[in-house]
């Protein structure tokens, strides 16, 4: 009789419980159909992101003279190589909305990236410091707080000037201090606890103490924030392009688009509907992704 | 109580002054010579530029300058439009009751639908009626209502031909303005079919500028009723043998409502920057459309005023709130 003989490897340890802990994590999230599905589209949103210059008809610039506002393809007079119709200055509108998928990726991922960077920076410093530093800076973010974000965002898009770079910089300042104060929290939490001291003891400098022991234990709340920050900033982005303050023509950003067809809105519904859609769409698909990540990370709905 | 009211009071300061501050630095960051761009693009002579930089005070330290700004908007003066040379304030004050107006209606119109559909949804858990309702939520939530807006439009005034695209109220009417809101003001004047008329130009924004809160507020019901119904004193309630309305409607919803009432309190701030959106589709005169015209006119005062009177307004109205919430919640009166 032979006992097997357990080798205690050091390294098989963390990577079963991470598979464990991803694992357990997929089955309370695949069980929210409703987040599946926007997993689902948000991933083929993304697809048609990165395909766009293969997968759309036309150039999203390309002005057709011979057709302008034409209608969707299946209605009585509508052409079919313009499948959701064209725009008042001939251009396919769904070969705009297929390029679009690519602006409005980019300035959620940007602002995200932008906000969460700076947000949990500022807030690991204002919880770790304490004292003085942290009450000016969580009033400082109480500040910002204190206008309605889609405001703000415009009036520093006034200042800075229109486009999509300084649109975007502008919805990072409005959306970081929700990241700031994740962060704060979750880090006042941590820092009293036993393995927060012990690794301060066994000398831990600052940094590491900071980002290295601390946030790792935060990052719950601060990923379903940064979904629902993805989302709001999509549709921030496209509220500013329809005021005529985000991307400027003849971009296909779908905000923008929007604010173009606006004239048209009694005579061709389609160049409105179609693109406002869109946003839609992405946007919904987000949302359900961050209900669905806000509940599997969440442990304390997960009991209930 | 007044100890409590005082100690809210007292928190607003520091907002106060930092939203002061935030707006007085908004006119100095801008790339350029202030001085120019109040005298506008024609240019200046040197002596008038000279005397605009002292009208302005733009030559003395700037906590003075700030002080000055200060003290003016604590007697009402808040700069003067570079368009129309009126005080900002006036034209606030005379656009303002169109926004309020609106956002009444919104916010009723999202009270009224959410916290019943909430209900429903929680005492419905996982029914039918929850999947539905709660979807619906999420759709509204995830709404562009810029987009929304122009779809009511396309289908309710284009294809229907139910309700009119822009304004307030028809041409055929006219009465002065003497409280600013047209659904009273079309009453008083007792014209026929003017108060109708002005109720069918409220339709449609409304809808649009309530459905984020709507959907906000249904959501919340739903999620506070769940935690409520949950609680001993709904299953002693139960146990004593009331009827489900009364369990329902008595005990769990008004302890329920608490976190409501937050939740519509923030839902100002919301209103307000979908007010700028649902003005500018529907052409509606009140400070959201004010500000979008300040801002394409580069009318810098003006935009400069509306970022501090909206934000003020914010403030205030959460101040509101908080004080309600702690009439409502005595517990939390003496944290």
């Amino acid at each position: 009789m032979s006992t097997p003989v357990i080798v205690a490897d050091p390294n098989a340890a963390p990577k079963i419980s991470k598979l464990i802990q991803l694992r357990e994590f997929w089955y309370y999230f695949s069980v929210n159909r409703g987040a599946v599905i926007g997993l689902v589209v948000f991933i083929l949103l993304v697809l048609t992101a990165i395909f766009a210059q293969w997968l759309a008809p036309h150039s999203p610039i390309q002005q057709y003279r011979d057709a302008l506002l034409s209608p969707p393809s299946w209605l009585p007079g509508g052409r079919p190589e313009f499948l959701l119709g064209t725009d008042a200055v001939g251009r396919d509108i769904l070969s705009r909305l297929i390029h679009g998928s690519q602006y409005s990726l980019l300035i959620g991922a940007v602002v995200v990236t932008i906000s969460l960077t700076v947000g949990i920076i500022v807030g690991l410093i204002a919880g770790y410091a304490g004292g003085w530093v942290d009450t000016v800076l969580m009033r400082l973010m109480d500040l910002i707080l204190a206008f309605p974000s889609l405001l703000l965002a415009l009036v520093l898009v006034a200042i800075l000037g229109p486009g999509l770079l300084n649109m975007m910089i502008a919805i990072s300042l409005v959306l970081q201090p929700h990241f700031v104060r994740l962060t704060r929290s979750a880090v006042l939490g941590e820092i009293g606890k036993d393995y927060v001291t012990s690794a301060r003891v066994a000398g831990a400098s600052h940094l590491r103490l900071m980002f290295k022991t601390i946030l790792p234990n935060c990052l719950a709340p601060l990923i379903v924030q940064a979904t629902l920050s993805f989302s709001s900033a999509i549709l921030d982005a496209a509220a500013l392009g329809f005021l005529g303050l985000g991307a400027q023509p003849p971009t296909p950003e779908w905000g923008t688009m929007l604010a173009e067809a606006r004239q048209f809105i009694l005579r061709a519904w389609w160049v409105v509907t179609f693109p406002g859609l869109a946003i839609l769409v992405t946007v919904l698909a987000i949302n359900l992704v961050g209900d669905g990540l806000r509940d599997a990370l969440d442990p304390k709905l997960k009991r209930s | 109580m007044i100890r409590f009211l005082l100690n809210r009071l007292f928190l607003i300061v520091p907002t106060f002054i930092g939203i002061t501050i935030l707006a007085f630095a908004f006119v100095r960051v801008l790339p350029g010579d202030p001085v120019l761009l109040i005298a506008g693009e024609r240019g200046v002579s040197p002596e008038r530029y000279q005397m605009l930089l002292e009208q302005f005070g733009y030559n003395r330290p700037i906590w003075e300058q700030y002080w000055s700004y200060l003290s003016g908007i604590f007697q009402g003066d808040f700069g003067t439009s570079v368009s129309t040379k009126r005080p900002v304030i006036r034209d606030f004050l005379t656009l303002f009751p169109a926004t309020l107006e609106l956002s009444f209606f919104a916010i009723s119109f999202a009270i009224l639908l959410g916290i019943p559909a909430g209900v429903v949804a929680a005492v419905k858990r996982g029914s039918w009626y929850d999947q539905t309702l709660m979807g619906t939520a999420l759709v509204g939530y995830s709404m562009p209502i810029f987009w929304l807006g122009l779809l009511l439009i396309i289908f309710f005034s284009g294809m229907l031909g139910w309700t009119p695209v822009s304004g307030r109220i028809d041409m055929l009417y006219y009465f002065p303005a003497t409280t600013g809101f047209m659904t009273i003001d079309a009453l008083l004047s007792g014209q026929d079919g003017a108060f109708v008329s002005a109720m069918r130009h409220l339709i449609l924004p409304t809808v649009t500028l309530g459905t984020i809160p709507l959907a906000v507020i249904a959501r919340q019901t739903r999620s506070a009723m769940l935690e409520v119904l949950g609680d001993d004193y709904v299953r002693t309630a139960r146990a004593k043998g009331l009827a489900p309305h009364q369990v329902i409607g008595v005990h769990a919803l008004r302890n329920a409502l608490i976190p409501v009432v937050t939740t519509i309190g923030l839902q100002v701030g919301v209103m307000m920057a979908g007010a700028i959106l649902t003005e500018t589709i529907f052409s509606w005169p009140g400070i959201g459309k004010w500000m979008i015209d300040a801002i394409s006119r580069r009318d810098y005062p003006v935009v400069q005023a509306g970022l501090l009177l909206i934000a003020l307004i914010v403030m205030a109205v959460n101040l509101i709130v908080d004080v309600l919430y702690g009439l409502i919640n005595p517990r939390i009166r003496h944290t």
